[in-house]
């Protein structure tokens, strides 16, 4: 008996230690960069880098069951400012947020809490995304956030839940003909933070963009974009499709100029070791796919991306991670 | 000789200055008692003469300034005041206007629209009276070109906001950016280079008129000198003349001092009774309006900005504008107490007090608020700060009325200080400049009576 307490003992003691060493290299300032390599060596669909369904309590979960009162709230991270998929509607009494990552909150607030109303929102801005979760701030970020390879670095995404890619939007005036050479002296904004952004410097510095594009307007959320283009500062945006299409439905003289150059996929983003959680959002995901997202989609999404939804829908899930 | 300039002749003896001259021809005269009677006399009506100009002239300087102070420079600091806070209201009236959502309620718009009106109307009158080229007409000229744009940013906002997109709210934070981070830098440039030309106005009123007085006394010591010579020369003690010249001296000297005295006792009273309390009421009223501003973007932007503070060796992630609203109201909390210390008389005391309790009544439902808005109650959170009843915006709205009453008295108080001493200064200088030559006219006289005896 007294043996079996001891191996259980060494067993618990060991097993966070291991995993630490395991995280070590990628973690480590140093190594940060080989880790990255290291990552996008093996990260060849980022989409599939997610844990298989669970519907188990973890200490995650626990934690989140565990708040008493007022505060037995799942705290997610949200965005305001996306027109159809988190905005405040200004002529909704009730001011409260709504939109096609809202319905989803939603369905995983019921899912764990048991009330699709126990919510806290936390408005957050595109590059306070990762640390927000890292620091613990919220539980969850589902914020039209793309999963990627090097965001896998810090934190743990769901399955995808949907599809889209970057796209330019510029005036319909505008001689702007998508994303290529047309580009040459044209000022882009784009988020601070964003995807666009990081793929903006990297084709500038391979030359897939001109070098005479000005790439260094960026902004807190994807939206002032519109409001720089509106206002003559900018000539074009780049954001992802869904959100560009967001943008054009709030503006009827901008438009979207040439197709996706990107596909992409949105996940809900976790901390890096909540595999519980990860686990029970991929297993809400499951059941979301069958019932539920074509209703959202056809409330928030049809107006602006169209009424079929085969282009957005995302691909059945595969799970590769095991740990 | 002159005809034919290619002639040079030696140079002639260098001429005499008329100086020389006239110091010859002083020292011929004043061989003789008539002459050096008339030397006297000269210099006596002189002296005073002198006197009397340069005490006219330092008294119309520094009753100039006294006026500045009161028409000109203080008005101007009053009003740069007033473009700053009308600046730093209008931008949270339009944060709350964006908080109750797409239909603002008519007082919200009609504060905005009121702010900006006086704002505009108090750039006007700051360029009317800015020099051009000056420091303040730089600030000026900027603000006013910003201050189109603002509100055009403002107006696109309110447009989308009726349309429900969210893109309103991407222009109102653009607008509030552009007021934060360039108009009211500019606007408080501005109130501070109004103020140092208040400083400096005061600085030109109430130095003494040392050059009038030490003439004066010297005037006073050369008539007494006549008249003793006079008499040991004579044995008359009277000679009326020089009497009345020095009285009539006596008088302006006298006037100069107790008048300036005066006037620099009503100006020091209306510095540390008025522009020092106006100062710190305006500087309180402002910590208050961006506490407001923020406690309302606490609301707006939901934890979008955070800041990183160091409490207790622990390093924690906080809301920056509920961040900043702490530091404003800690300044506030300071410069009411401030203004409770510098505040003379009870009705200046009142109001000061009775913002502090709007104060305290706004912080604990700030926590109240903050504590629902902590637990995910948005709603709740949002009634506490623009609701109707029992809100923070009740308690903001009394401490901006209290300030405004404290003010006004504290208006009230310099305009009367600072009326009663450039008051005291009136008809000094041509009083001075009158009586001086009377002054010299009796000095003439007297001697004159003196002269005709040697006829």
């Amino acid at each position: 008996m007294a043996v079996a307490c001891v191996l259980a003992l060494a067993f618990v003691l060991l097993l966070p230690r291991a995993g630490a060493h395991g995280d070590g290299p990628g973690r480590d300032g140093g190594g940060s960069g080989r880790g990255s390599a290291a990552a996008d060596e093996h990260c060849t669909a980022p989409e599939q880098q997610t844990l298989a369904p669970s519907g188990a309590d973890g200490p995650t979960i626990s934690a989140i069951k565990a708040r008493r009162g007022e505060k037995r709230k799942l705290v997610v991270g949200v965005d305001q400012n996306s027109y159809r998929w988190g905005y405040r509607n200004p002529n909704n009494a009730r001011a409260e947020l709504e939109g096609f990552d809202i319905d989803l909150v939603h369905r995983i607030a019921q899912d764990i809490l048991g009330d699709p109303d126990a919510v806290q929102f936390k408005a957050i801005p595109t590059n306070q995304r990762v640390p927000a979760i890292q620091e613990g701030r919220v539980d969850m970020v589902v914020r039209t956030m793309t999963i990627t390879c090097s965001r896998l670095d810090e934190v743990a995404f769901s399955a995808p839940y949907f599809r889209t890619g970057q796209q330019v939007l510029a005036p319909r005036s505008s001689a702007i003909t998508g994303y290529d050479a047309s580009l040459a002296h044209q000022k882009v904004c784009s988020a601070a933070g964003s995807t666009a952004n990081s793929r903006l410097t990297e084709d500038r510095g391979t030359g897939r963009l001109p070098a005479s594009t000005d790439i260094s307007l960026t902004v807190p959320n994807q939206l002032d974009c519109l409001v720089r283009l509106q206002l003559g500062e900018a000539d074009a945006v780049v954001t992802d499709g869904a959100l560009a299409a967001s943008q054009a439905a709030q503006d009827p003289t901008v438009t979207l100029k040439g197709a996706p150059f990107t596909t992409e996929y949105y996940g809900v983003a976790m901390k890096k070791d909540a595999d519980d959680l990860v686990r029970r959002v991929n297993q809400i995901l499951v059941q979301y796919r069958a019932s539920g997202w074509q209703a959202s989609y056809d409330t928030w999404l049809s107006a602006t991306l169209g009424t079929d939804a085969a282009a957005s829908r995302p691909p059945a899930p595969t799970y590769r991670r095991t740990s | 000789m002159a005809m034919t300039p290619t002639i040079t002749a030696a140079p002639p003896p260098p001429r005499r200055t008329a100086f020389a001259e006239g110091l010859d021809r002083l020292r011929a005269a004043a061989t003789t008692e008539p002459g050096r009677l008339r030397v006297i006399g000269a210099l006596l009506a002189l002296l005073v003469l002198a006197f009397g100009s340069v005490a006219a002239w330092q008294t119309t300087d520094r009753a100039a300034a006294a006026d500045d102070v009161l028409h000109k420079s203080q008005p101007l600091s009053s009003a740069a005041a007033d473009i700053y806070r009308s600046l730093a209201d209008a931008n949270t009236a339009a944060s709350s206007g964006f908080l109750s959502g797409g239909q603002e309620s008519a007082g919200t718009r009609e504060r905005y629209e009121r702010d900006i009106d006086t704002a505009a109307a108090g750039l006007v009158t700051a360029a009317e009276s800015s020099d051009p080229g000056s420091p303040a007409a730089a600030s000026i000229t900027r603000l006013n070109t910003l201050l189109p744009e603002y509100k055009g940013l403002v107006e696109r906002a309110r447009t989308y906001n009726r349309q429900g997109f969210p893109v309103g709210g991407a222009y109102l934070r653009y607008a509030n950016q552009k007021m934060q981070q360039e108009m009211l830098p500019a606007a408080e440039d501005l109130y501070q280079k109004e103020n140092q030309r208040l400083e400096d106005d005061y600085a030109d009123a109430t130095p003494y008129p040392w050059a009038a007085i030490a003439l004066g006394v010297l005037a006073l010591a050369a008539l007494a000198w006549a008249q003793h010579r006079t008499y040991r020369r004579t044995n008359r003690v009277l000679n009326h003349g020089l009497v009345a010249a020095t009285a009539a001296t006596g008088i302006v000297l006298l006037w100069l001092v107790v008048g300036h005295g005066v006037a620099r006792a009503g100006l020091d009273d209306s510095y540390d009774h008025g522009v020092r309390s106006l100062n710190v009421l305006h500087d309180a009223r402002v910590a208050s309006l961006k506490a407001r501003g923020n406690e309302n973007l606490t609301l707006v932007a939901r934890g979008a900005e955070t800041v990183k503070v160091t409490a207790d060796g622990e390093e924690r992630t906080v809301d920056r504008y509920d961040h900043d609203f702490t530091a404003d109201m800690a300044v506030l909390a300071k410069g009411l107490d401030r203004a409770a210390d510098l505040a003379d008389d009870r009705a200046g005391r009142q109001p000061v007090t009775a913002a502090e309790g709007n104060m305290t009544e706004w912080r604990k439902r700030h926590t109240a608020a903050r504590d629902q808005d902590d637990n995910g109650n948005y709603q709740q959170a949002l009634a506490l700060v623009i609701g109707a009843k029992g809100s923070t915006g009740e308690c903001f709205d009394s401490v901006d009325d209290h300030l405004d009453q404290a003010l006004a008295h504290e208006q009230r108080q310099f305009l009367r200080a600072a009326g009663d001493g450039r008051d005291a200064m009136t008809g000094l200088p041509a009083g001075a400049a009158v009586l001086a030559v009377l002054a010299a006219a009796g000095a003439v006289v007297g001697i004159g009576r003196r002269l005709s005896e040697y006829r």
